[in-house]
């Protein structure tokens, strides 16, 4: 149900909004993270900065995923670093458990760090190739002195064994494993001192689908398991989609739209989360024929030099072809600040509305019985409820041991 | 076959005769590239057979590991000179491109036959200016001038999209960024007209914005063009899109092939229904779980006994002999499916416990 207003589409509250009442464990404000860069010659002198990160706010409750997309350059690793505080903020606070934490360092930050964890986006650069997997894993409580009930190894043991692993390969190096499970090992490194935030910097994007959707799963496990709150940094909008709770989209250091997961797909209303969206091509040749791509034109602006104003302005479809002139010196003049347009959506742009074209026609619950019928299921029951909760399949298998 | 009769027009371009539409421009057949190891031989591509007609668009889809980039460097002819073994035929317009000499090879690649790589800065030189390599690959097929050669530079490079080409035309590689270089690439190929184009993940290092302009291009480029294209990928959206007729392979062997419709809407292998099940989709309503395939890709030293997908198939059973028994592969079907269970059992197996969950 949606009542359009002046540009601005509210919509009822979302139910599956994991935020709620919960408790917040990160809350990030006005974050930024500038490198300077020098000229180099006689007299050297600070040139502009690179803005990798500029301005971010969001909030990250127990248990819960966010999941920040974006271009290549967008600045969300950076902004996933940042927050781990793996590389310093130029400005800005990150408050984990209602606590400012920005700027602590040392022994207060090392015992931080047992709260904070990441997992790397390439397995094959994240695992020293000459420790084994058990040194690998085990250390974390070597770093940080803690040991476990009953020994580290069996400590670690026991997370090889969480992760899909099989026990016995503590002594192995990394190079004998695939590129899933050294995914595997990564993630149990990240778990060792069971962590409250997990950051993935693309988790999975460097695996094969079928791989992938191992991956997904046991993040999945482990944070109903653990409680854990992860902030998902990946490019691929189906993945996101999938694994995350709320989803901020971020250009050029900059969130353009934050919102809930099942919101921000069925009603984006900034321009670039439209084309973003409409830009992925869809297992589905049939649909594929039938949509219209809302394209970009040209690449992303340098994040030395962004455009004045809304920093999506050059590339924006909307920008080009609807507003009149007045509307356009808006965008060139005048940074848009991100303001709430229906509850738990903020959109930072001056012009927010719907797409003009359909981007992803998400099917809904009649649709999806619908096309089981079509398709000759036995019964609709066959295909799961509207919470989606899929029945068994054999092709579920049991999680591998690998 | 068709044939090309080649004149000249003003800048010296050779011009070819409208090609017909739908005559079969690439056969491959029985193709095996066998790499000779200390550990044993690698069986990349085994018994690999297809073919292609002319303006259509075959893709190839497969984990990493597949033989799915081997099988494309085998069309290249850029397993000569190594220790790859190669066998059976690669027919291209006729000629067997496994038999001819060398000198006659480099002459049809390029011109005949183009390939997009996967990563566009390493697949250009770093040291010459786009221009530079763009001309290179012109002249070495066209006896023509500098000058005229860099006009059909500057052509190639404005209508692949390449804001400003006059002066964009002396920068190098890195002053690009990485979508222009993947452009500079596909003109690159497209410089010499080819009839057949073999993409192997051409967009996979590119963001979707970048990727659907990319794959908009490649779609226009083949239409005016009309050139056959392989592209290979492992995004099942990309093919999707592009594909006319899409091969599954897996463990080095075509598993099953026919046209986009009905890879997408009846598959019948196995190893297809699993990877259209494990990837989250963002069209349907969410999943609670995804499911993937379990275990992973086999070793292309060892392929498990029987049929090489055994170890991850739901449906493997000894009554069908699935692990001793390799299945076969009839080419010559419209559909043909590399697995032992009975046509009407998978049919059966697809509509019931398949399907619903696709």
């Amino acid at each position: 149900m949606t009542t359009t207003t002046d540009h601005v589409t509210t919509t009822a509250p979302s139910t599956s909004g994991a935020s709620g009442d919960r408790e917040v464990i990160l809350r990030v404000g006005g974050l930024v993270k500038h490198f300077p860069r020098r000229t180099k010659g006689i007299l050297p002198r600070a040139d502009d900065p690179v803005k990798a990160v500029d301005g971010i706010d969001f909030v990250l409750h127990r248990g819960e995923t966010l999941g920040i997309v974006g271009e290549s350059g967008c600045g969300k690793s950076t902004a996933g670093r940042t927050v781990l505080q793996l590389i310093k903020p130029t400005a800005g606070t990150i408050e984990y458990l209602g606590k400012d934490v920005t700027g602590v360092h040392g022994r207060q930050w090392r015992r931080l760090r047992t709260e904070m964890q990441m997992v790397f986006q390439d397995p094959y650069g994240s695992l020293n190739p000459r420790q084994t997997i058990g040194s690998i894993v085990g250390a974390p409580f070597a770093i940080q002195g803690i040991k476990p009930p009953g020994g580290v190894k069996a400590e670690v043991q026991s997370l090889l064994e969480r992760v899909g692993l099989n026990p016995e390969h503590y002594n192995r190096y990394p190079h004998e494993f695939s590129g899933g499970q050294r995914q595997r090992i990564g993630v149990a490194r990240a778990l060792a001192l069971r962590p409250s935030v997990i950051v993935c910097d693309e988790p999975v994007s460097a695996l094969d689908v079928s791989i992938q959707a191992q991956v997904v799963n046991l993040l999945e496990d482990i944070q109903n398991e653990f409680n854990l709150s992860y902030v998902f940094i990946a490019h691929d909008l189906s993945v996101v989609r999938h694994i995350s709770d709320r989803v901020a989209v971020m250009y050029l250091g900059k969130f353009m739209e934050t919102a809930d997961r099942d919101e921000l797909y069925a009603n984006p209303l900034h321009p670039y989360t439209q084309a973003l969206l409409s830009a992925v091509p869809l297992p589905d040749p049939r649909k594929e024929g039938k949509r219209r791509r809302i394209l970009l034109t040209g690449d992303l602006p340098s994040p030395i030099n962004p455009p004045s104003g809304c920093v999506f302005h050059t590339r924006c479809p909307k920008f080009r072809e609807e507003l009149s002139d007045a509307d356009k010196q808006r965008c060139i003049g005048e940074v848009p600040q991100q303001r709430e347009v229906a509850p738990m959506h903020q959109v930072a742009c001056h012009f927010p509305g719907p797409a003009t074209v359909d981007v992803v026609k998400l099917e809904s619950v009649e649709d999806m019985f619908a096309r089981a019928a079509a398709e000759g299921a036995v019964n609709a029951e066959d295909v799961g409820v509207p919470a989606a909760s899929v029945h068994p399949d054999p092709t579920a298998a049991p999680e591998p041991q690998t | 076959m068709t044939t090309t009769s080649t004149t000249s027009d003003d800048t010296g371009r050779r011009v070819r005769a409208k090609v017909t539409v739908g005559e079969d421009l690439l056969s491959v057949e029985h193709l095996r590239v066998h790499f000779p190891t200390e550990d044993g031989i690698v069986k990349a591509v085994d018994d690999l057979t297809f073919e292609l007609k002319q303006g259509r668009t075959l893709g190839i889809v497969g984990e990493s590991g597949s033989g799915k980039s081997v099988a494309s460097q085998a069309i290249m002819g850029l397993h000569r000179g190594t220790r790859a073994k190669v066998s059976g035929a690669i027919r291209f317009a006729g000629v067997d491109l496994l038999q001819v000499s060398d000198e006659e090879l480099r002459r049809r690649r390029g011109e005949d036959i183009a390939m997009v790589f996967q990563d566009p800065l390493s697949a250009l030189h770093p040291y010459y200016t786009i221009g530079n390599q763009l001309a290179e690959a012109y002249r070495v097929h066209h006896k023509v001038s500098k000058t005229a050669a860099r006009a059909r530079v500057i052509e190639m490079l404005d209508r692949v999209g390449i804001p400003s080409p006059k002066s964009r035309i002396d920068n190098y590689p890195h002053e690009f960024s990485g979508g222009m270089r993947q452009r500079a690439m596909i003109a690159m190929a497209l410089i010499n007209d080819p009839r057949l184009i073999i993409a192997d993940e051409p967009t996979t290092a590119l963001d979707v914005t970048v990727q659907a302009q990319i794959l908009e291009l490649i779609v226009d480029l083949q239409k005016e063009f009309g050139s056959s294209i392989i592209i290979i990928t492992h995004d099942l959206g990309v093919v999707a899109e592009m594909a006319d007729d899409i091969l599954v392979m897996y463990g080095g062997k075509a598993v099953e092939r026919s046209d986009a419709d009905t890879i997408f809407y009846s598959p019948q292998h196995p190893y297809a229904w699993g990877l259209l099940g494990s990837m989250p989709r963002m069209d349907r309503i969410r999943m609670e779980r995804l499911r993937p395939i379990p275990g992973n890709p086999p070793s292309l030293i060892n392929l498990p006994k029987g049929c090489a997908f055994n170890p991850r198939c739901p449906y493997a059973s000894d009554e069908l002999g699935c692990f001793t028994v390799e299945p076969d592969f009839d080419a010559t079907l419209p559909h043909p499916v590399r697995c032992l269970i009975p046509e009407g059992e998978r049919m059966a197996i697809f509509r019931e416990k398949v399907q619903p969950t696709l």
